[in-house]
C-alpha cells in the first residue's frame, strides 16, 4: 500500500471550515484511547477534561484568563506564518515583555506614582517584546541566519535573564528568599472587569486586537501584502513588495503582541514577576494559530479551546491523578491532526496498492 | 587525574549527544527534509532509554529502546511531511511539543531513580598510559560509536552510489524523480535514520552522561544539533569539529562557574545558546547569499505527479 496525493482542482471551502473540527474530534478519540491505556475510564476522563470546566463559573472565567495570552500571541504569530516568517520564539518575547514591564513597576514601586504606571508598563512591555523579536528578524534579513533557530535560542536566554533578575536585583526583601518580586502596587495591576471576578482588562485588549487584525488583514494594503508574500512570493516581488521589510514588520508586530501578553499576565493573574509565569503559552500559541487557520476569528475560538485543555488538565490532575504532561501530549496530537487535516483541504488522499503486492494477492 | 585531562574527558562526553543527533539530522537534511523535531525525538529517546535500562538493568537495551523511540517519532514525522505533504517546519514543532509531553508522561514514574551508567572502556596498559590513555582508550562506548557513525556517514555520502542518490534527492527532487528514483521512499529512510540517531543521542544523556532521568533533560540540545548541521555546512567532518567546539564551550562555562568569578550563573548558562546565535550569524554571513551550502530542495514539499 502506498499513499498518493492528488491536488484538488479547487480548494474545498466546506473542508476548510470542517478540517479544524475534524482535528478536534480525532484528538478526542485519540485522547480516549490514551486514557484507556492509562487505565482510566475514557468517558469519565474526557468529561473531566473537556466538559467539567464548562459547568462552573470559576472555571469559565479561568478559561478566559488563560485564553487571553494565547489569543494575543497567536494573532501575532499568524501574521508571521502567513508571510512565511517562522517566529517560534514567542515564549521568549512573552518573558521579555513581562520583564520590561516589571521594570517600570519596580522603578515606581511604593512611590506615589499615579494611574499612568499601568499604561506605561503595557507600552514598555510591548516595545521590549518587539525589540526582542527584531533580533532574529534582523539577523535573518542582514545575515541570512535561520530565524527559526535564533528565535528559539533566545527563549532560553530570556528565561535565564528573568531568573537572574528575580533571584538577584529584583528579589523581594520581604519574600522569605523566594525568587519573586514584591506584589505589584494597585496602580500597576490590571483592573478586573467585574469586582471579585478573575477576568481582567486583558481579555478586552485581546478582543480588540482580534478585531483590528481581522479588519486590517482584509481591508488594508498591508494585509494584502502579508497574504500575498506568503501565498505567492514571486508575484509579490513583481508587485514591488519587499519581503525583507515584511519579515521585520511581522516579527515586530508578533513580538509586540507577545510582549504585551507577557506584561498583562504578570500585572494581571500573577501579580508579581517570578520564574514559571508561563506554562508554555508561547509554544501553545503556535498550535492556536494553526488550529485557528491563521485567521483572527478562528484564533479566538482556538484560543478558548486550548485554554480549556489547560484548565481540564489541571482538573484531571487533581481528580484523576494523571500527570500534567498529558495536556502537552493532547496539544501535540492536536497540532498533528490540524496539520494533517489541512492537507486534506488541498489534496485528495488515495491509497494505491503497489504492483508487487497486487500481483502477490492475485486478482481473481 | 589532572584538570586538563578531566576537562577533555567531559568535553568528549558533552559533545557526544550533539554529534549523534547532528549526524542523523545531517542525513535527513541532505535528503532534503528539515526535521525540526530533533529535540522531541531526543527527549523521547532519553525517557524511553532510561525506562528500558531501569526495568531491564541493561544499558544496551536502553540504547536500543532509545533508538526505537526516536525512530517511531520520526516515522510520524515522515508520514505527515512525506505522506501528506504537510509543512515540515510546523510538523517538526508539533513533534517537539508531543515529544516533550510524552516523555514527561513516560518518565514521570522514573524521576529520582538511578541506574548504573554505561561502563567506560578499559584496556590494560593502554588505558593506563598517563594523560592520553584515558582520553583515547577509556571513554564510554557511545563516544566511539558516534565517531564511527560520522565516518560511516562520510563514506556513505561521498563514496557510495546510494549516497550520491540521497544527495541528488536533496539537491533537486524533481530531477531525481525524473530519473526514476523513489524520492519519497529515500527521504523516508533518511528521516527514520535521523530519528534513530536523535533517539540514541537522547538516550546517551541518562545512560552515560548522568545516570538518572529529569524531565526536559535535553535542555535544547536538539535545537543546538540543528544549528550544528548548519554550522557544518552539511558536511560530516565539520560536524565533528562543531560538536567538539560546542561541547568545549559548554564545559568551560561550567568550570568558569566553579571558579566563582562573580559572573551570574544564569549568564554563563545562557552562553551556549548565545554562542549558537553568534555562530549561525557568522556562518551564514560568510557564506553570502549566492553560494549557500544548504541542499537546494531542503524543506520543500514534494508531491510526485503520476
Amino acid at each position: 500500500m502506498q499513499i498518493a496525493l492528488e491536488r484538488r482542482p479547487e480548494r474545498s471551502n466546506t473542508l476548510a471550515v470542517l478540517s479544524p473540527l475534524l482535528a478536534v474530534v480525532l484528538t478526542l478519540v485519540t485522547g480516549a484511547c490514551l486514557f484507556a491505556l492509562l487505565g482510566k475510564n475514557p468517558v469519565t476522563a474526557l468529561t473531566v477534561y473537556f466538559l467539567d470546566p464548562l459547568t462552573d463559573a470559576y472555571s469559565l472565567q479561568e478559561i478566559v484568563v488563560k485564553a487571553t495570552p494565547l489569543v494575543l500571541i497567536a494573532v501575532g504569530l499568524s501574521l508571521c506564518y502567513l508571510a512565511n516568517a517562522w517566529n517560534i520564539g514567542a515564549e521568549g518575547q512573552f518573558l521579555m515583555g513581562a520583564v520590561a514591564g516589571t521594570w517600570v513597576e519596580v522603578s515606581t514601586h511604593g512611590s506615589d506614582a499615579g494611574a499612568w504606571v499601568l499604561p506605561a508598563m503595557l507600552v514598555v512591555g510591548a516595545l521590549a517584546g518587539a525589540a526582542y523579536a527584531l533580533i532574529p528578524a534582523v539577523l535573518k534579513v542582514r545575515y541570512g541566519a535561520s530565524e527559526i533557530l535564533t528565535s528559539l535560542m533566545l527563549v532560553y536566554v530570556a528565561d535565564l535573564f528573568l531568573d537572574y533578575l528575580v533571584r538577584g536585583p529584583w528579589r523581594d526583601p520581604q519574600g522569605f528568599n523566594f525568587p519573586t518580586t514584591a506584589e505589584f502596587d494597585p496602580v500597576a495591576t490590571m483592573p478586573l472587569l467585574i469586582e471579585g471576578s478573575r477576568v481582567h482588562l486583558g481579555a478586552v485588549i485581546a478582543l480588540v486586537v482580534v478585531v483590528v487584525t481581522w479588519i486590517t488583514l482584509r481591508r488594508s494594503l498591508k494585509g494584502f501584502e502579508i497574504r500575498l508574500v506568503g501565498a505567492a512570493p514571486r508575484a509579490a516581488r513583481f508587485a514591488g513588495f519587499d519581503s525583507d521589510k515584511l519579515i521585520l514588520f511581522t516579527f515586530a508586530v508578533s513580538g509586540a503582541l507577545a510582549g504585551l501578553a507577557g506584561i498583562i499576565e504578570v500585572a494581571g493573574p500573577v501579580g508579581h514577576l517570578q520564574p514559571n509565569i508561563s506554562p508554555g503559552y508561547g509554544f501553545t500559541a503556535i498550535i492556536v494559530a494553526f488550529l485557528g487557520r491563521l485567521n483572527p476569528i478562528g484564533i479566538l475560538i482556538a484560543g478558548l479551546f486550548l485554554a480549556l485543555t489547560f484548565i481540564g488538565g489541571e482538573g484531571a490532575q487533581i481528580t484523576l491523578k494523571v500527570p500534567l504532561d498529558l495536556t502537552k501530549v493532547f496539544q501535540g496530537i492536536l497540532l498533528f491532526y490540524v496539520l494533517a487535516c489541512d492537507s486534506l483541504v488541498v489534496y485528495r488522499v488515495r491509497l494505491i496498492r503497489t504492483h508487487r503486492k497486487a500481483a502477490a494477492h492475485g486478482i481473481a | 587525574m589532572g584538570l586538563l585531562e578531566a576537562i577533555i574527558l567531559s568535553v568528549l562526553a558533552a559533545s557526544t549527544p550533539l554529534l549523534l543527533a547532528g549526524a542523523g539530522e545531517l542525513i535527513a537534511e541532505r535528503a532534503g527534509v528539515l526535521n525540526l523535531g530533533v529535540e522531541g525525538m531526543m527527549i523521547m529517546g532519553a525517557a524511553c532509554g532510561f525506562a528500558a535500562a531501569y526495568v531491564t538493568g541493561s544499558v544496551v537495551l536502553g540504547a536500543v529502546c532509545g533508538i526505537l523511540a526516536g525512530t517511531a517519532m520520526a516515522a510520524v514525522f515522515g508520514l505527515m511531511t512525506l505522506g501528506l505533504a504537510v509543512n515540515q517546519v510546523a510538523t517538526g514543532l508539533a513533534l517537539t511539543i508531543l515529544g516533550i509531553g510524552l516523555s514527561g508522561l513516560i518518565g514521570s514514574g522514573f524521576v529520582g531513580e538511578r541506574i548504573v551508567g554505561a561502563p567506560h572502556l578499559y584496556i590494560p596498559l593502554l588505558t593506563d598510559v598517563p594523560f592520553v590513555g584515558r582520553i583515547l582508550f577509556g571513554e564510554d562506548p557511545f563516544v566511539y560509536l558516534s565517531l564511527a557513525l560520522v565516518i560511516a556517514i562520510w563514506w556513505f555520502l561521498y563514496r557510495t552510489r546510494a549516497g550520491l542518490v540521497l544527495r541528488s534527492v536533496g539537491d533537486n527532487h524533481a530531477s531525481a524523480h525524473a530519473l526514476g528514483y523513489p524520492v519519497l521512499r529515500i527521504r523516508m529512510y533518511a528521516v527514520l535514520f535521523g530519528g534513530a540517531c536523535a533517539g540514541l543521542g537522547g538516550a546517551y544523556l541518562p545512560l552515560a552522561y548522568t545516570p538518572f532521568f529529569v524531565p526536559g533533560m535535553t535542555a535544547g540540545r536538539g535545537w543546538i544539533a540543528l544549528a550544528l548541521v548548519v554550522f557544518a555546512s552539511w558536511r560530516p567532518g565539520r560536524l565533528v569539529a562543531g560538536a567538539y567546539l560546542f561541547g568545549a564551550a559548554t564545559i568551560l562555562q561550567l568550570h568558569a562557574q566553579g571558579l566563582g568569578l562573580g559572573i551570574p550563573s544564569q549568564l554563563m548558562t545562557s552562553l551556549p545558546y548565545l554562542a549558537t546565535i553568534v555562530v549561525l550569524v557568522l556562518v551564514s554571513r560568510n557564506r553570502g547569499t549566492s553560494g549557500s551550502a544548504a541542499p537546494a530542495s531542503l524543506g520543500t514539499v514534494f508531491v510526485p505527479d503520476r
